[in-house]
C-alpha cells in the first residue's frame, strides 16, 4: 500500500497498463510532452514514446472518433478529454457511435476504450469546466459510466475499464485530483464494476452519493454524528452498471434515504436512484427519497458556485428532513 | 481601401506572410500605412494597453484578485490591427478569449472584461450598442455563430461585417471546417482572423495540421486565403481591411492567419517552460509588435518621450480605475444564479430559488 492523490493514483495506473498491454496506447489534447493540463499522463510519453502517448491536434469528435477505429484496429485507447465540458463536441461520436458499435456489428466490433474525463465544481475554473454530464451519458446505452471517489478506487476502476472490452466513460472529480488522498493497493487491485462501496456505516438514514459528492456526504455525516443521527454513506461507484441490489439492501438497513450529486436536479442520475429505491426497496422506506442537487440553472462562474455545488449544509438540512419525518 | 487583395499562393511551403512594416520600424519599399496618424497612434496605445493589462492581470491574479485568464502578450498587433479595420458601429466583433483590445474597440467597458474573469455573471451584461459576442471558451464553437450573424444582417439588408477570432488549434475543430464551408456557401459577409500563436497549450502548430498553412486551407472552401504577418499591425490591418471591404461589397467571406508568437504562458493557471523551447522565445522577441509600431511612430515623429509618457499614465489610470470599481462591487449574491436563465422562471425553478435563498439565511 501506498498513500496518493488521486492524480498519483491515475498516473501510476496508466502506467501499469500501458507497460502490461502493448496494446494500450494514450491520446488527448496536451497527454504528452506536457503531461495532461493536470499532469495525470506526467512522464508517460519519455516512457513509452509518442506512438503509445499520442498529442491530438486539437478536436474531440476526431479523438474519439479515432480511438472507435483503433479499437477496431486490434488496439486499446484510452483517450482523454481536456474537460468533461468539451466532450459535448464528441457527443456523437460517443453516444450515437461508440457506445453502439458492438451491437451495431452483432458482436465483430467490441470497444475496448476508455475515455478519461475530469470534471466537478468548486475550483472556479472558466465557464463549460465544471459541468457534471454523467446523467447525458448513462442514456447512451452499450456505455460503462464510471465516477471514482477515491485513489484507491481510481486505480482499480481504471484497471478494470482499461481491462474491460466495452466503451467506458471514466469521470475524474478534479477537486479531489490533489485534495483527496487515500491508501493504494501497490499492483493489481482491479475493482469490479456494479459493486457499491460503503464508505461509512450508520442506522437512521443512508447516503448515496458518487465522485466529489461522497466527500459531501461524509463531512455531512460526521455533522450529523453530533446532532446524534447515525448516516450511512454509500459511494455507488460506477452508474452504469448500477449495483441495483446493494442500493436496495444499504436503504433499506435504514428506511430512509437521501441522494446527493452535482448535476442540476432534473432528469439528474438521482432520479434514476429514486426510481430504483422505489422498485427495489419501496416497503422498507419510511419517508420519500431526498434529493440534494444542483439548481436547474447554468453552471455558474466562480463566484457564486458555492451556491450551486451542493454543500453540506444543505445535506445535513435534507437529512434531518428525512429523518424527522413521520 | 490599401488596393491590395488578399492572395494565397497554395505552393507547399512558399507562402510568404504581408507584411507592411520591417522589424526596425521602417516601411517596407513600395508599401504604405493605411492608417492615420492618429489613428496609428489610437491603435499603438491600444496596444500598450493590452500589454500593461496583461501585465497588471497577471499580478492580480497572483494576488489572488483577478482570476484565470489568457494574455494577449505576443499577438496585440494581430488582435488591434483586425480591430482597426472595423466600424465599431455597424460591424461585429465575435471573440474566442484572447482579443480583449478588439473587444475595448468595440466599446465593451474593461469593467466587463474584468468581471467576467473574477467569475462574475454580471460580466456578462455587455451594453447594448456594444457589437460584441460574449467571450467563448469552446473552441471554435464560435464560428458557425459568427457565420449565421453575418447571415442574419445581410438577409436584414444591412452592411454589417463580422470579424470572428480563433486560434490555430481551434482550426483544427469540426466547427471550424463547417463554418468556412458555410461563409463560402452562403457568401457570408465575414472575416475569419485565425491567430496562428504556435501553440494550442503545449501543442505546437506544426502537430495541429499537415498543411504548409491555415491560410491554405481557403480554396477548398472556395474562398480566398491570406496569410499576414501577426506582429505587424499594418499588416494585420491592412489584410483585414480588404476582407471587410470585400465583405461589404457582397464579395464573401475571407480566411485570414496571422502568423504571431505567444510571449510565455497560455494562462495563467499554465506553465509554457515545460514546452516552449526558450531558444524559440528568443527568436520572437525582437519581433516584438509593440516595439515595431513605435519604432515606426517614433521615425515619423508621431510619438515622443512626452507622449509615451502621457499614454502610460492614462492607461495605468484607466486600468486603476477598473480594478477600484469592480473591486468596490457587491459581490453576487444566489439570485445571479436564477437571473436570466430563462425569461420567465418556471415553478421549478422559483421553487429552487426559494429553497436556495432560505439555506444562504441560515448560515
Ligand atoms: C472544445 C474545447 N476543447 C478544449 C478546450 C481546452 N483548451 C482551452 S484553450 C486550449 C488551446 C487553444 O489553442 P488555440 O486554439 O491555438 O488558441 P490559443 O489559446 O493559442 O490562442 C485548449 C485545448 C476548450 N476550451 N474547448
Amino acid at each position: 500500500m501506498t498513500r496518493l492523490n488521486m492524480l498519483q493514483a491515475i498516473n501510476t495506473t496508466l502506467r501499469g497498463e500501458l507497460a502490461r498491454d502493448e496494446r494500450t496506447l494514450v491520446l488527448g489534447q496536451d497527454v504528452g510532452r506536457l503531461g495532461g493540463v493536470f499532469r495525470a499522463t506526467d512522464g508517460l510519453l519519455d516512457e513509452f514514446g509518442p506512438d503509445r502517448v499520442v498529442d491530438m491536434p486539437l478536436a474531440e469528435a476526431s479523438i474519439v472518433g479515432a480511438a472507435i477505429g483503433l479499437a477496431a484496429a486490434g488496439l486499446v485507447p484510452i483517450a482523454e478529454m481536456q474537460f468533461l465540458g468539451f466532450s459535448h463536441q464528441a457527443f456523437h461520436q460517443i453516444g450515437a457511435q461508440l457506445a453502439r458499435m458492438r451491437y451495431r456489428s452483432q458482436g465483430r466490433f467490441p470497444m475496448p476504450v476508455v475515455i478519461r474525463a475530469p470534471f466537478g465544481g468548486g475550483v472556479r475554473t472558466p465557464e463549460l469546466h465544471s459541468e457534471a454530464l454523467e446523467a447525458q451519458f448513462v442514456q447512451s446505452p452499450g456505455l460503462s459510466v464510471v465516477m471514482p471517489a477515491t485513489p484507491a478506487d481510481a486505480k482499480g476502476l481504471l484497471q478494470t475499464a482499461v481491462r474491460s472490452s466495452d466503451p467506458v466513460l471514466f469521470c475524474e472529480p478534479l477537486r479531489g485530483y490533489r485534495l483527496v488522498t487515500g491508501e493504494v493497493a501497490d499492483g493489481d487491485a482491479p475493482v469490479p464494476f456494479g459493486k457499491l462501496r460503503v464508505a461509512r456505516d450508520g442506522t437512521d438514514v443512508t447516503l448515496v452519493a458518487w465522485s466529489a459528492a461522497v466527500q459531501v456526504a461524509e463531512k455531512a455525516a460526521e455533522a450529523l454524528a453530533e446532532e446524534g443521527i447515525s448516516a450511512a454513506v454509500v459511494d455507488l461507484r460506477t452508474l452504469v452498471p448500477l449495483d441495483e441490489a446493494g442500493l436496495a439492501d444499504a436503504v433499506a438497513a435504514t428506511g430512509r434515504c437521501v441522494v446527493v450529486h452535482e448535476a442540476p436536479l432534473s432528469a439528474g442520475f438521482g432520479a434514476e436512484v429514486v426510481a430504483t429505491v422505489n422498485d427495489a426497496a419501496f416497503y422498507s422506506l419510511e419517508a420519500p427519497v431526498a434529493r440534494v442537487a444542483a439548481p436547474d440553472t447554468p453552471y455558474p462562474p466562480g463566484r457564486i458556485e458555492d451556491h450551486f455545488v451542493p454543500g453540506v449544509d444543505r445535506v445535513v438540512a435534507a437529512a434531518r428532513a428525512t429523518v424527522k419525518a413521520a | 481601401m490599401s488596393g491590395f487583395t488578399p492572395q494565397f499562393r497554395p505552393e507547399h511551403g512558399e507562402a510568404t506572410p504581408w507584411t507592411v512594416l520591417r522589424p526596425d520600424g521602417e516601411l517596407e519599399p513600395g508599401r504604405e500605412a493605411a492608417l492615420s496618424d492618429e489613428q496609428l497612434r489610437d491603435a499603438c496605445e491600444l496596444t500598450l494597453f493590452s500589454r500593461a493589462f496583461d501585465e497588471k492581470g497577471f499580478s492580480l491574479q497572483r494576488q489572488g484578485r483577478f482570476g484565470t485568464f489568457s494574455p494577449v502578450r505576443g499577438q496585440e498587433a494581430s488582435v488591434v490591427g483586425a480591430a482597426f479595420a472595423l466600424d465599431p458601429a455597424r460591424d461585429w466583433v465575435v471573440p474566442q478569449y484572447r482579443e480583449l483590445p478588439a473587444l475595448l474597440r468595440q466599446g465593451l467597458p474593461l469593467e466587463q472584461f474584468m468581471l467576467t474573469f473574477l467569475g462574475d455573471p454580471r460580466g456578462g451584461a455587455a451594453p447594448e450598442g456594444v457589437n460584441v459576442l460574449p467571450i467563448q471558451i469552446g473552441l471554435a464553437a464560435q464560428l458557425p455563430q459568427a457565420v449565421g450573424l453575418a447571415w442574419g444582417h445581410a438577409l436584414q439588408g444591412r452592411d454589417s461585417v463580422v470579424a470572428v477570432f480563433c486560434g490555430d488549434g481551434a482550426s483544427s475543430e469540426g466547427d471550424f471546417h463547417e463554418a468556412c464551408n458555410l461563409a463560402g456557401t452562403l457568401r457570408a459577409p465575414v472575416v475569419f482572423v485565425v491567430q496562428n500563436n504556435g501553440w494550442a497549450i503545449s501543442t505546437p502548430r506544426a502537430r495541429q495540421s499537415a498543411a504548409a498553412t491555415l491560410a491554405g486551407r481557403a480554396p477548398g472552401y472556395g474562398i480566398p486565403g491570406a496569410l499576414v504577418d501577426g506582429n505587424d499591425l499594418l499588416a494585420v490591418h491592412q489584410v483585414v481591411a480588404d476582407a471587410v471591404a470585400r465583405a461589404r461589397a457582397g464579395e464573401g467571406p475571407t480566411l485570414v492567419e496571422t502568423l504571431t508568437y505567444r510571449l510565455g504562458d497560455h494562462n495563467t493557471a499554465d506553465d509554457a517552460s515545460r514546452y516552449q523551447p526558450a531558444e524559440e522565445l528568443e527568436a520572437w522577441a525582437p519581433r516584438d509588435p509593440i516595439s515595431r509600431v513605435l519604432a515606426h511612430l517614433r521615425t515619423r515623429e508621431l510619438w515622443d518621450d512626452a507622449h509615451d509618457t502621457a499614454v502610460r499614465e492614462r492607461i495605468a489610470a484607466r486600468i486603476d480605475e477598473a480594478v477600484r470599481t469592480v473591486e468596490a462591487m457587491e459581490p453576487p449574491g444566489v439570485e445571479h444564479l436564477f437571473e436570466h436563465v430563462t425569461e420567465t422562471l418556471s415553478p421549478r425553478l422559483q421553487g429552487q430559488r426559494a429553497e436556495l435563498q432560505a439555506q444562504v439565511r441560515t448560515r
